[in-house]
C-alpha cells in the first residue's frame, strides 16, 4: 500500500498538514473550515466607505444602534440557518417574529395585563409551534418546505392581523410593561458592560487555549500557536473598542450610557446555538443530514427527528427575534413587512457563509451577514441615500458575497 | 433506535458450540462465518433468487460474479438486511439468524459498502468514519478521542495517501473515499465487509490501493465479500470465486480450480467442463 503511494494521490488532496509554505498558510487561513476572513474584509471596506462618505458613522452613538438595527436581521438569520443546514428553508419565519411579537405584546397590553413571564414563554412557544407545524407536514407528507413555508407565510400573516386587530386599537399595539421595552431599550450599567465583556472574551480565549492544548497534549499537534495568540489578540483588542463605544455617551439631552440588552441575548443565542452545531451529536447529525441525507440514514441518524427539532430551534430564534423586534420599536403594527425581513434573514446568513444547498453553514455567518446588511441600512441612511438605492446595493453585496464565497470555495472540494 | 429484539449481540466475538444442531445445517462447516442454505428471494412473481447456498470463510476474500441481473446485488442486499429472504436459512458463526433490518446485520458484524458509498462530502474523515457513533464525554463530542482512532485505523489498514484526517471527504479521490468507507466499517468491528464493485468508478493507481487494502483486510481475518465484473481483479484479490447465474448460484470454490474462461463460461452458460464437480452446485 505505501508504495503504491502516488505525488499525483498527495497532490490530489489539498496540503493541510504542518507547511511551511507562507502562501499555503495564508490561502489556508483565507479559505478557513468558516471562511470568515473575506467577510470580515468586506464589512471593514463597507465600515470605512461610510465613514470616509459621513464621518459620523463611527460616532459611538451610530456603532450602537447600527447593533440594535441589525438584531433583527443577525436573529432571523440564524433562526434560517438551522434549515439552511439541512437544505431546508422557510419564508414564514418572517411573520412567525411578526406573530410571536405579537403575542407577546397583546398578553402584556392593557386588554390582558398577563406578566411578562408568562406572556414572553408563550409567545415562544407560538413560534415553535408555527414552526413544528411547517416540520409535521412537510415530514409527513413529503413536501419541500420552500412550498409549504410558503403557505405558512401567508397563513401565520394572516392569524397575525387578525389577532392585532381583534385588540380594537386601529391595526397597533404598543409596548405596555417595562421588561419588555427594555429588552433592547435598556442598557447594562457601564460597570457591568466592563464585566460582561471581559468574562466573556476571557472564557472565549480560555476555551480556544485549552482546547489547543488538549491537541498538543494528545499529540495531534494543532494549528501554529500564532493563529491562536492573533486570534485573542484580536478579540481583546475588539471586546476594549465595544466597552470604550457603549460606555460612551450618546445621548445629547440625557445621559445614556451601556450596552443595550440586545447585544448580550444575541450573544447568548450565538454561544448556545454555535455550541449544539459544534459540540453536540445534534449538531453534527444536521450538518451529515445536509450534506448527504441517505448517507446519514445509513449511519443509523432518525433524519426527521433532527429535521423537526432543527425547525423548532429555528422557531424558537424567531420569536426571540420577535420579542426584540416589538421592543426596538415599542409595539407591533399590522405594518410589519415579514416578507421583506424573511428575504433578509436568508441574505444574512448567505452573505455571512452559509449554503443554500444545506451542509455548510455557521451560527457566526448570520451574525456578520446580519451585520453586513445593517451596515448597509444605517450607512445608506446616514448618507440620504433613498430606499431604491438601498435595496440595489444591498442585492450587489448578496451576489458579490455569494460570488466570493463561490470562487474562493472552489477547488476546495474536487467536483464528482 | 429500532432493533431486532430477537437478534443476539454478537458484537464480542462469539465463542459457544458453533453448531446450532438445525437439521438444515447438516453439510455445515464451523469454519465458515456466514453460512446460506436454501436461499429463495421473490418479488411477487419474479424469482430473484432460487435455491443459493454460499459459504463464506472469515479471513478470505470472496468474489460474487455474475451477469448483470444474476442476482449478486439481490443476495448482498439479502445478507445486510435491507429485505428478509422468501426462505431459506441464514447460519451466522453456526447459528441461525434472521436478518430483517440493515440495524440487525449491523448489531451481527456486517457490513456493507454500496457503490456510493454514503459518504457526507461536507465532513471530514474523522465525522465520516464516526457518523452515527460518535464518542461523547458529558454529551460534548470527543473530537480528540475519535481522531486519535481513526489514525489508528487507517494506519492499521496500511492507507497512508491522506495526508490529514481533518479534511473534508469531498475533497478525497476516489480510491481514498473507498479507504475511508471500508476503514468506517472496519471501526464498527465489522466480521464480514461486503464491497459492491469497489473499483468500478476508480483509475489504475487508485484500484491497486483499494485491491491492497481488500487483502490487508482479510489479513486482519475479517471476511470479505466482494462484487465484481473485472475478472483479472478477482483472479489478483479473490481467495474464493461463487458465480451467480439467473438467480442462482451455479459454481462456488477456491479460486485455483478456476481460470478466466472456466469463469467466463459459468457466467454466460453456467456450467463448465473445467471446474471440479465437487466444487459446483448447480441446481
Amino acid at each position: 500500500m505505501t508504495t503504491s503511494q502516488t505525488d499525483i494521490e498527495s497532490l490530489d488532496a489539498p496540503d493541510v498538514g504542518p507547511s511551511t509554505n507562507l502562501l499555503a498558510q495564508v490561502k489556508r487561513i483565507w479559505q478557513g473550515d468558516s471562511g470568515l476572513i473575506p467577510i470580515l474584509i468586506g464589512l471593514a471596506a463597507l465600515v470605512i466607505f461610510f465613514e470616509v462618505r459621513t464621518s459620523v458613522f463611527l460616532q459611538p452613538e451610530n456603532i450602537t444602534n447600527l447593533f440594535v438595527q441589525s438584531t433583527i436581521f443577525i436573529l432571523l438569520g440564524m433562526a434560517e440557518i438551522w434549515l439552511l443546514l439541512l437544505g431546508d428553508i422557510d419564508l414564514s419565519l418572517g411573520y412567525a417574529t411578526g406573530l410571536g411579537g405579537a403575542v407577546a405584546v397583546i398578553l402584556v397590553s392593557n386588554n390582558y395585563r398577563w406578566p411578562w413571564y408568562l406572556a414572553l414563554p408563550l409567545a415562544l412557544i407560538v413560534t415553535i409551534a408555527s414552526s413544528s407545524l411547517s416540520a409535521f407536514i412537510v415530514i409527513r407528507f413529503r413536501l419541500p418546505s420552500f412550498i409549504v413555508t410558503l403557505a405558512m407565510f401567508l397563513g401565520l400573516e394572516g392569524v397575525m392581523l387578525y389577532i392585532i386587530n381583534a385588540q380594537g386599537t386601529g391595526g397597533s399595539v404598543s409596548v405596555q410593561n417595562n421588561i419588555l421595552y427594555d429588552l433592547v431599550n435598556g442598557n447594562l450599567t457601564p460597570l457591568a458592560t466592563w464585566i460582561f465583556v471581559i468574562v466573556a472574551a476571557v472564557l472565549t480565549s480560555f476555551l480556544m487555549l485549552r482546547a489547543d492544548q488538549a491537541r498538543r497534549k494528545s499529540g495531534l499537534g494543532g494549528r501554529p500557536m500564532w493563529i491562536t495568540i492573533t486570534k485573542i489578540a484580536l478579540l481583546g483588542i475588539s471586546s476594549l473598542l465595544l466597552i470604550l463605544v457603549f460606555n460612551a455617551n450618546r445621548s445629547t439631552f440625557s445621559h445614556v450610557v451601556g450596552m443595550p440588552f440586545a447585544i448580550p441575548i444575541d450573544l447568548f443565542v450565538l454561544a448556545v446555538s454555535t455550541f449544539i452545531l459544534a459540540k453536540t451529536k445534534a449538531g453534527r447529525y444536521l450538518y451529515a443530514i445536509g450534506g448527504n441525507t441517505e448517507a446519514a440514514r445509513r449511519a443509523g441518524i432518525n433524519v426527521n427527528r433532527y429535521r423537526r427539532m432543527a425547525f423548532m430551534l429555528s422557531g424558537l430564534t424567531a420569536g426571540i427575534a420577535g420579542l426584540l423586534y416589538v421592543s426596538r420599536l415599542v409595539g407591533i403594527s399590522t405594518g410589519i413587512e415579514g416578507g421583506t425581513y424573511v428575504l433578509y434573514a436568508v441574505a444574512a446568513a448567505v452573505i455571512g457563509g452559509a449554503s443554500l444547498y444545506g451542509g455548510r453553514g455557521k451560527m457566526i455567518h448570520a451574525v456578520l451577514g446580519g451585520l453586513i446588511i445593517g451596515t448597509i441600512d444605517n450607512g445608506m441612511s446616514l448618507i440620504n441615500l433613498n430606499a431604491a438605492t438601498q435595496l440595489i446595493a444591498t442585492a450587489i453585496v448578496l451576489l458579490a458575497a455569494v460570488i466570493v464565497d463561490s470562487l474562493a470555495r472552489r477547488g476546495s472540494t474536487t467536483t464528482r | 433506535m429500532s432493533s431486532a429484539p430477537e437478534l443476539p449481540n454478537v458484537s464480542t466475538p462469539h465463542t459457544g458450540p458453533s453448531i446450532a444442531g438445525n437439521s438444515g445445517a447438516e453439510d455445515f462447516d464451523p469454519d465458515h462465518l456466514l453460512s446460506m442454505r436454501d436461499i429463495a428471494k421473490n418479488f411477487g412473481a419474479v424469482q430473484a433468487l432460487r435455491h443459493v447456498d454460499i459459504d463464506i470463510p472469515a479471513g478470505q476474500v470472496t468474489a460474487l460474479i455474475g451477469d448483470n441481473g444474476a442476482g449478486k446485488s439481490t443476495l448482498i442486499k439479502t445478507i445486510s438486511g435491507i429485505w428478509a429472504p422468501s426462505a431459506g436459512q441464514i447460519f451466522w458463526k453456526g447459528k441461525e439468524v434472521h436478518i430483517h433490518t440493515p440495524h440487525a446485520a449491523t448489531d451481527l458484524g456486517i457490513a456493507t459498502v454500496y457503490q456510493d458509498l454514503a459518504l457526507c462530502d461536507n465532513l471530514d474523515i474523522v465525522q465520516n468514519m464516526y457518523l452515527g457513533m460518535e464518542i461523547t464525554r458529558f454529551g460534548i463530542l470527543d473530537e480528540i478521542q475519535m481522531e486519535l482512532t481513526t489514525l489508528k485505523v487507517l494506519s492499521d489498514l496500511s492507507v497512508s495517501t491522506v495526508s490529514s484526517v481533518r479534511q473534508l471527504v469531498g475533497s478525497l479521490s476516489g480510491g481514498q473515499r473507498q479507504a475511508v468507507a471500508v476503514a468506517r466499517a472496519v471501526m464498527r468491528d465489522s466480521e464480514l465487509v461486503i464491497l459492491d464493485e469497489p473499483t468500478a468508478a476508480l483509475g489504475v493507481s487508485q484500484t491497486r490501493q483499494v485491491l491492497a487494502l481488500i487483502r490487508t483486510l482479510a489479513g486482519r481475518g475479517i471476511a470479505v465479500l466482494v462484487i465484481s465484473h473485472n475478472l483479472s481483479e478477482v483472479f489478483s484479490v479473490a481467495d474464493r470465486i461463487a458465480v451467480m447465474r439467473l438467480g442462482t448460484l451455479v459454481s462456488q470454490g477456491p479460486v485455483v480450480n478456476y481460470d478466466t474462461s472456466s469463469a467466463v463460461e459459468l457466467i454466460t452458460t453456467g456450467e463448465s467442463d473445467r471446474v471440479p464437480s465437487t466444487f459446483s452446485s448447480a441446481q
